[in-house]
């Protein structure tokens, strides 16, 4: 994905969001705002920090953007392990982390935990076809722990680190693998076990450089791309055969 | 040093790449095949996911045919007639074969597809080589044993659309170039292949061309489906990595050229029985992979943008 398509969504979620980050009672922000992923990404790690206005606790999710996915599981055919039943989510985000200066469970009653989808266990997991809940349990925890070892769901908090009673600061750590597009980092200042104070700011993740024009040339113009892969074979392939014509 | 390959969306050490590009062409080098057949395992036992690797195999192919052609043609080794009829097949098949790919990914299957494909294929075709060449190499011992007929008459030969070959001197039905070339295209659109190793015994066996004028006519042909099946998976599959491709050139090239060497130094039943232990031994991971319980159970496919 483009810069500028992510830019463009980016901003229509924070036009979207505003009404909640006007109860300023806290503050925060990255230490950079997009995570550029060039030839020999390894991952990358984004700082945030800010200030309360008040003793509290705070609670940072980072959600990647959501998407469709199906989980599958492999059964024996014949002596042949193959995919054999599947279930399709809908709009599933491709990254969730959790960061927080207490314990969510001790910072946040259950209600609002669930409320705000705070920690893995409180994320709906809705599949798109009618499916019998005790086998949508089953994908929904299979999907967690999929996601869990590709490194883009965590189950723990990361620590959100005080100076002082008014400051905090926080690293999140992306892996090499993280999905592009548009990250959503929501910041709750949480009292007496209750949210009463949000912000939201958007993290870009996207490719840059060449790998993003290949990327994007081949998606939004195929066929081009497509001509041009063999152009550039058949030019690699003549080259190649130069040496050897008096052989 | 690692590269990232754009379509695949993982990074991959680029000399891991380099040296399979080596490795597959000092392969085609020493036996005259496009090597596709293990290009596309190996892409897939180093992390490449099955349909790039498949598309991209297909993209690199176009490049190393165009290579060996032209090394043929300056030879006069190629029958154009022939190549162009193989071809007509050879499109067809290759367009029935990607509407194929895209239906088996839509239902999940493509990865097993392609596996099993490649288990079957190589199994018979390495058993098969592997003892035609232990006979031959047996034969030479005994130099009395019976000789083979030159040419036997089948049902094959009754069929209509009979066509004059020059370049081949062949008077054969054009139906069984086209067939084949179906066949083969279809397989080369599901498999990533060429299908060099398919065409060239069938070509030999039956239609009984000319063995000097079969590789360099094999990979005419395989240019134009290779080509076709870029296109078509660019387009349909988005599946196509060309910076991949371009890295398994660069090393394809100077496998080549060492492949060729080597190639003059072997005899003929010793090199077709070293290539067969080599595609018994592809179809023996590939099946061990298959049958051995799996790591994890479940599997995430994210819908592709």
């Amino acid at each position: 994905m483009t810069i500028r398509r992510c830019l463009a969504r980016a901003l229509g979620f924070v036009v979207a969001l505003s009404p909640i980050a006007a109860q300023a009672d806290i503050v925060a922000d990255l230490s950079s705002h997009s995570i550029a992923i060039t030839t020999g990404f390894t991952g990358a790690s984004v700082v945030l920090f800010g200030a309360i206005d008040g003793p509290g606790d705070v609670v940072v999710i980072v959600r990647g953007p959501e998407r469709d996915l199906t989980v599958w599981r492999k059964g024996k055919i014949g002596g042949i392990w193959a995919n054999t039943e599947s279930v399709t989510f809908a709009s599933v985000p491709t990254y969730y982390a959790v960061a927080s200066s207490k314990p969510p469970d001790e910072a946040l009653s259950p209600a609002a935990a669930g409320f705000y989808r705070i920690g893995v266990a409180n994320l709906k997991f809705v599949p798109k076809s009618d499916v019998p809940p005790e086998q949508a349990r089953l994908f929904t925890d299979a999907l967690i722990a999929v996601q869990e070892k590709a490194g883009v769901f965590s189950q723990t908090h990361a620590k959100i680190a005080f100076l002082g009673e008014r400051l905090f600061r926080t690293t999140f750590n992306f892996p090499a693998n993280i999905p592009t597009g548009v990250y959503l980092v929501q910041v709750y200042l949480v009292r007496d076990k209750d949210v009463v104070g949000a912000q939201t700011t958007p993290l870009i993740v996207s490719q840059v450089g060449v790998d993003a024009a290949v990327f994007d040339f081949a998606h939004s113009r195929a066929l081009a791309y497509g001509a041009i892969a063999v152009v550039i074979a058949v030019m690699a392939g003549w080259l190649a055969s130069l040496p050897f014509r008096n052989a | 040093m690692d590269v990232y390959l754009p379509i695949a969306e993982v990074s991959l050490n680029v000399f891991i790449l380099l040296g399979i590009g080596a490795a597959v062409g000092f392969l085609s080098g020493v036996f005259g095949v496009g090597g596709g057949f293990l290009l596309t395992p190996l892409l897939i036992f180093v992390g490449v996911p099955a349909p790039v690797a498949v598309a991209s195999s297909a993209n690199q192919l176009v490049g190393a045919s165009v290579s060996g052609v032209l090394a043929h043609w300056r030879r006069g080794h190629v029958d154009f007639k022939m190549g162009f009829i193989l071809l007509i097949g050879g499109i067809a098949g290759s367009i029935l074969g990607i509407y194929l790919f895209a239906l088996f990914s839509r239902l999940g299957q493509i990865e097993l597809v392609i596996s099993l494909c490649y288990v079957v294929l190589l199994g018979v075709l390495g058993l098969m080589m592997g003892v035609e060449s232990l006979r031959a190499m047996l034969r030479q011992r005994r130099p009395g044993a019976a000789r083979r007929k030159l040419h036997r008459h089948t049902w094959l030969h009754g069929l209509p659309l009979k066509t004059r070959f020059r370049k081949s001197q062949l008077y054969i039905s054009a139906l069984l170039p086209i067939g084949l070339g179906f066949a083969v295209g279809v397989l080369s659109a599901v498999m990533g292949i060429g299908g060099g190793f398919l065409m060239v015994p069938a070509m030999i066996y039956t239609l009984g061309m000319p063995t000097t004028v079969v590789p360099g006519t094999s990979l005419l042909q395989i240019i134009f489906v290779a080509a076709n099946v870029t296109m078509l998976q660019a387009f349909t599959n988005h599946t196509v990595d060309a910076v991949l491709a371009l890295v398994l050139l660069v090393g394809g090239v100077i496998g080549a050229q060492f492949g060729t060497r080597f190639g003059t130094r072997l005899r003929g039943e010793q090199l077709r029985f070293l290539l067969a232990l080599i595609v018994l031994a592809v179809a023996a991971q590939l099946a061990h992979d298959l049958t051995v319980h799996p790591k994890d159970l479940f599997v995430i496919l994210m819908d592709r943008r």
